[in-house]
Parts: structure tokens; sequence; C-alpha cells
């Protein structure tokens, strides 16, 4: 691809990311900033931030270090608090094919926000689709780790009140859900995903909904395939 | 406290659980294979609910037990769906409901 078709695609590609930028600078600040309190130097920040890249679990990672040397329940944990990346996966199997040695990244990178972005958005025919992708992803974490490594460096610093800022990635996801509902054939998928984590939200708290959600999502899903694929064309 | 050598190796594992869960889906099911029919129709179908389940998770530390604690949610919410119906742009609705979340739990609430 030529210089001027990479610098079309990233124009194409960075508006749809403002919002995250948005939310990440702060979140990201926030971040570092929390790592800061706990006494960790800055570089702690910045290499979690690239290197695990995704948020909560790193908020939980900088805790894991504070506690007692336990890899194995570290792993677990992790597996628990991120379990929704593989939905993200099965959902971009199909994406993501073709999209040559970027692949490794567009996986690696796969957040929440990066997710939602790349599987909702029509990507014109003039944009290369595997490079869109990968430069929302890059972009996403290029915030991320920017707004860490801010925070980490300068957070003490910052005085205005921020205060509700954070709500901006509700606000995101909020919006993604609405623009799925107001053009989606039947609501029987976003019904059963609001459904499921609410009714686990309330039996299991804050903590533990996510798995039990997932797992009654997947048998609504499946116990309905029959029904969806009769009136509906997979393509 | 623990050592630098602990520390890595904390860092290391939740890097591996994290890269496992990304990449799980993608080692089972290899780009150069049809991808099997069910797994294909999940593809299809969990995005709506994922993301209902994400818009459930950015707001799990709302309470019902006093006012403050859900009503800015509520009405910022229903903000952005007033937005989004009527201009459906992706920014306004973003930014307009932040800005107004922002509002009223710094002098609102």
């Amino acid at each position: 691809m030529s210089l001027e078709n990479h610098l079309s695609t990233l124009k194409y590609a960075f508006p749809k990311t403002l919002p995250i930028l948005a939310g990440f600078a702060f979140l990201g600040i926030a971040y570092g900033v929390y790592m800061h309190s706990l006494g960790f130097q800055p570089i702690y920040a910045i290499l979690m931030s690239i290197l695990i890249f995704a948020g909560s679990m790193e908020f939980v990672a900088g805790s894991l270090l504070l506690g007692a040397f336990n890899p194995l329940s570290a792993f677990l944990l992790t597996l628990m608090i991120n379990a929704r990346h593989l939905f993200y996966g099965i959902s971009m199997l199909d994406k993501y094919k073709g999209t040559g040695k970027k692949k490794i990244y567009l996986i690696y990178g796969m957040c929440d926000e990066s997710f939602v972005i790349n599987n909702t958005s029509r990507i014109p025919s003039n944009i290369d689709k595997g490079w869109f992708m990968f430069y929302v992803t890059l972009l996403n974490q290029i915030y991320w780790v920017s707004g860490a490594t801010i925070g980490s460096l300068f957070g003490s610093m910052i005085t205005f009140n921020t205060e509700g800022l954070e709500f901006v990635m509700t606000a995101l996801f909020v919006v993604i859900f609405l623009d799925q509902w107001l053009k989606e054939r039947n609501h029987i998928s976003s019904v059963i995903g609001i459904a499921a984590s609410v009714l686990c939200l309330i039996l299991f708290g804050t903590e533990h909904f996510i798995i039990p959600a997932m797992l009654i999502i997947l048998i609504f899903l499946t116990l309905i395939k029959k029904f969806i694929t009769k009136h509906e064309v997979i393509s | 406290m623990m050592t630098i050598t602990q520390q890595i190796i904390i860092v290391a594992s939740v890097v591996a659980g994290t890269l496992l869960t990304r990449f799980l889906p993608f080692m089972i099911f290899k780009s150069d294979k049809p991808t099997p029919k069910y797994i294909k129709y999940l593809g299809y179908v969990l995005p709506p609910a994922v993301f209902g389940l994400l818009v459930v998770y950015s707001l799990k530390n709302v309470t019902v037990t006093s006012l403050a604690g859900f009503l800015p949610e509520l009405l910022a919410i229903g903000l952005i769906i007033i937005l989004h119906c009527w201009r459906r742009s992706m920014l306004l609705s973003i930014a307009g409901g932040t800005i107004f979340y922002m509002f009223l739990v710094q002098s609102v609430f």
C-alpha cells in the first residue's frame, strides 16, 4: 500500500477513535496516577500498559504486585477478568481473515474499545479493511500508553475537576448498543445481553458476574439458533 | 515486598493470561480452514449481546439506594438516546452525554 493510501486510511480511522482518545487519555492518566500512588516507578505503568493492554486488568495487576507472590492465581484471575475477549475473538474470526501479518497485532491489541469500533464500522471500499482495523487498534493503544505515561510522571500536577469524565466509556458503549439496536432486524441478542448481565450482576455482584452472564448468553443464543437461522440470512 | 524477578513473573502471568483469552479462538479456528457453522453463527449473533454486556459492565457500580447513585447515569443515558435518535452522530451523542454527566455529578448531585 502506498504512503498516500496509508494516510487516507489513517485519516478515516482517526475520527472513529476520538471518543477513545478522550476516554483513554483520562483513564490512562488515572491508571498512571494509581500506580504512582501505590509507590511504583513510572516504568511500571508504562510497560504494563504496553504489555498487558487490558484496562481493568492493569489496575488489578497493580494490587497483585503488592500482595503475596502467587503467579498461578494471578494467571487464573486474569483468565476470569478477561474471559470476555473469547467472545470478541469468535466475533472477529472472519473479519480478521486475510489481514496478513497485521493479524497478530490486531488480536494482541483487541481491547473492548478496539473490538467495538472494528466490529461495527462500515468501511468504504476504497479503504483497506485490514489497515483500517490496524490503525484503530494502534491509535487506541497509543492513547492508553500515553495516558498511563503522563499519569505516572505528572499525575499529581493535574488540578482541574475531571469528576465524571470516566462516563465517556459508558457513553461509548451505550451509543454502540443503541446504534446496533436501531439497525438490527430483531432485538433477541441485544435483550439477552442486557437481561443476562443485569440478572447476573444482581445475583453474583460486581466482581463475579461476567462469566455467568457469558454462559447464560451462550446457552440462550444456542437454544434459539434454529429460530434465528430460519429467519435471517447468514452471510 | 516482592523482588524484581517475582514482579516480572507476576506481570508475565497476567500478560500470558490476557494473550490466551485473546488468541485462543484464533488458535482453535485456524483461518485456512472453514469456520464451523455453529461458531460462524455465534460470531454473527454475539456482538449485540456483548455490547449489552459492556453497557451493564460499565454501569456496574450504579446503586439504587440513593438518588445520586443512579440518577446522573439515568439522565445522561436519556440524553444520549435523544441526541442519537435525533442526529445519529456518534461523537455528538458521546460528547453531549459525557459533558451533561460531568455537570450533574459536579454541580447537581
